[in-house]
């Protein structure tokens, strides 16, 4: 059996252990041989469009990454391929990590603004209630 | 200058042309468009950003959120219909079922109710578990009897008076609590939302006689746990005319549009017509069956404006399902974090 000199598979990720003995991994890289850490894919398990095209959104709108793309690999695997490459010597953990605290944020912002504008629109509505008796 | 106002309308409308749409998708990433910094800037985005409540009653809202892209609006529709769990009937134990209804038939009826019981006070279950514990599970006892009325008139034909339980209804169902249950909640707040939901139909002599366990679960797993009739979102309308519309023309214009969004106007004896409200309309593309009209409008959609639809079924309030789905994103956000930050400490 001939090994594949080409590619290199590094696989990382915490193995979470499960009731059974079974293992599931959530995160996985992957990198090619000869590459440095610039050019990463990440395999994201359990997930789909919605995490994958925001993610990939928030981290194409950092100007330090040259390409950016997901694809899921089959619809009946529940998984996605995330590959990142980063102009210059920058990690492509780097981005992705900053992607995800930035789409965190985000969000936190997104549902302080929601919850205040609730709030004022029940507060309007309670004193236009009040304001008819 | 014509060259910026046809970048600015790539990079913030969505134009609809006579035989298709341009400009759909999001180009505005650093790099592509000289002179504008398109990097990620928080503080930007949190200036241009805003939430507009437009109407909630308590089951469905209406709201606008500016300044977002499709991307993330996608993923909070995306996580309302599929990913904010609820409650709803899995494993049903038939002791009796003589009625016309197949069991699973009726099983399938029954895991589509809507069940009223506030999802995050309970646990997933375990995986395995076939008994299920009091954090995680509730019962529910349906037994319903038919009988012959024997107070009918002898010549009626009417099957409300011949006979006596012949329609199952949710109002059958009676909540049987477990463990410290009773304790936690009050007298009839776990119930199904609707109590007029027709189950089964009955003729006398025919019994349904089962037992119901409601297990916490994603409407990706099955559509039963969705909590949503449905979400949606379109993009705001823009609306332009690109050259001043009078007289018979501003009649037939307004005609071509949803009723409110041409208004005309009588200026200086002659009809004008004037864009009003262009939230209201819903694209019927009637105006491109005009010849002399068609030149005359342009039709587009505002890039970063959703005008979003939520429409609960009653397990939760629709604001409330909104601030959820907002913190399931987070909280896949948050996993993949923790995953990175425990790969990095190996």
């Amino acid at each position: 059996m001939e090994e594949d000199q080409e590619l290199e598979r590094k696989i990382s990720g915490l193995k979470t252990p499960m009731a059974e003995g079974e293992r599931k991994t959530a995160l996985e890289m992957v990198q090619a041989a000869g590459t440095d850490r610039h050019c990463v894919t990440f395999v994201l398990h359990e997930e789909d469009h919605t995490l994958g095209n925001s993610l990939r959104y928030m981290i194409m709108k950092n100007p330090e990454v040259e390409f950016c793309g997901y694809t899921t690999t089959h619809p009946s695997e529940s998984k996605i391929n995330l590959r990142i490459q980063t102009r210059g010597t920058l990690p492509a953990v780097e981005p992705f990590q900053r992607g995800l605290n930035e789409l965190m944020s985000v969000c936190q912002h997104v549902l302080d603004k929601f919850e205040a504008s609730i709030k004022d629109y029940k507060d309007q509505k309670a004193s236009r209630n009040e304001s008819t008796f | 200058m014509a060259a910026s106002q046809a970048v600015e309308e790539m990079r913030g409308r969505v134009v609809l042309g006579e035989f298709g749409v341009r400009n759909v998708h999001t180009t505005d990433f650093p790099g592509n468009y000289s002179g504008y910094d398109d990097a990620w800037d928080q503080d930007r985005f949190e200036k241009n950003f805003r939430v507009d409540v437009v109407h909630m009653d308590e089951n469905s809202l209406e709201f606008d959120m500016v300044g977002i892209d499709a991307a993330i609006a996608n993923a909070f529709r995306r996580i309302l219909l599929a990913e904010v769990p609820t409650m709803a009937v899995e494993k049903v134990l038939v002791y009796n079922n003589t009625s016309i209804v197949q069991d699973e038939i009726l099983a399938h009826r029954l895991g589509l109710i809507p069940i009223h019981a506030d999802p995050r006070l309970f646990e997933y279950r375990n995986q395995g578990d076939e008994e299920g514990t009091e954090i995680d599970t509730l019962q529910f006892r349906l037994q319903v009897r038919c009988t012959r009325n024997p107070h009918a008139a002898k010549d009626s034909s009417d099957p409300n008076e011949l006979y006596v339980n012949h329609k199952v209804y949710t109002r059958h169902m009676t909540w049987i609590p477990l463990g410290n249950q009773a304790d936690l909640f009050p007298e009839g707040t776990i119930r199904p939302v609707h109590d007029d939901i027709l189950i089964a139909q009955l003729r006398p002599g025919q019994e349904i006689d089962l037992l119901m366990h409601c297990v916490k679960g994603i409407g990706k797993d099955h559509a039963k746990f969705s909590p949503v009739a449905t979400a949606s979102y379109r993009l705001l309308p823009d609306i332009t005319l690109l050259e001043p519309v009078e007289g018979d023309a501003a009649e037939e214009l307004s005609r071509c549009f949803s009723p409110g969004v041409i208004e005309v106007q009588e200026v200086q004896g002659k009809k004008v017509a004037r864009v009003a409200n262009p939230r209201l309309d819903t694209f019927s593309r009637e105006i491109f069956r005009h010849e002399k009209l068609k030149k005359v409008v342009r039709l587009a959609r505002v890039r970063d404006h959703y005008i979003f639809a939520v429409e609960s079924t009653g397990v939760l309030p629709p604001d409330v399902l909104v601030s959820e789905a907002i913190k399931v994103l987070m909280g896949k956000c948050r996993r993949f974090l923790d995953e990175l930050d425990a790969v990095q400490m190996d």
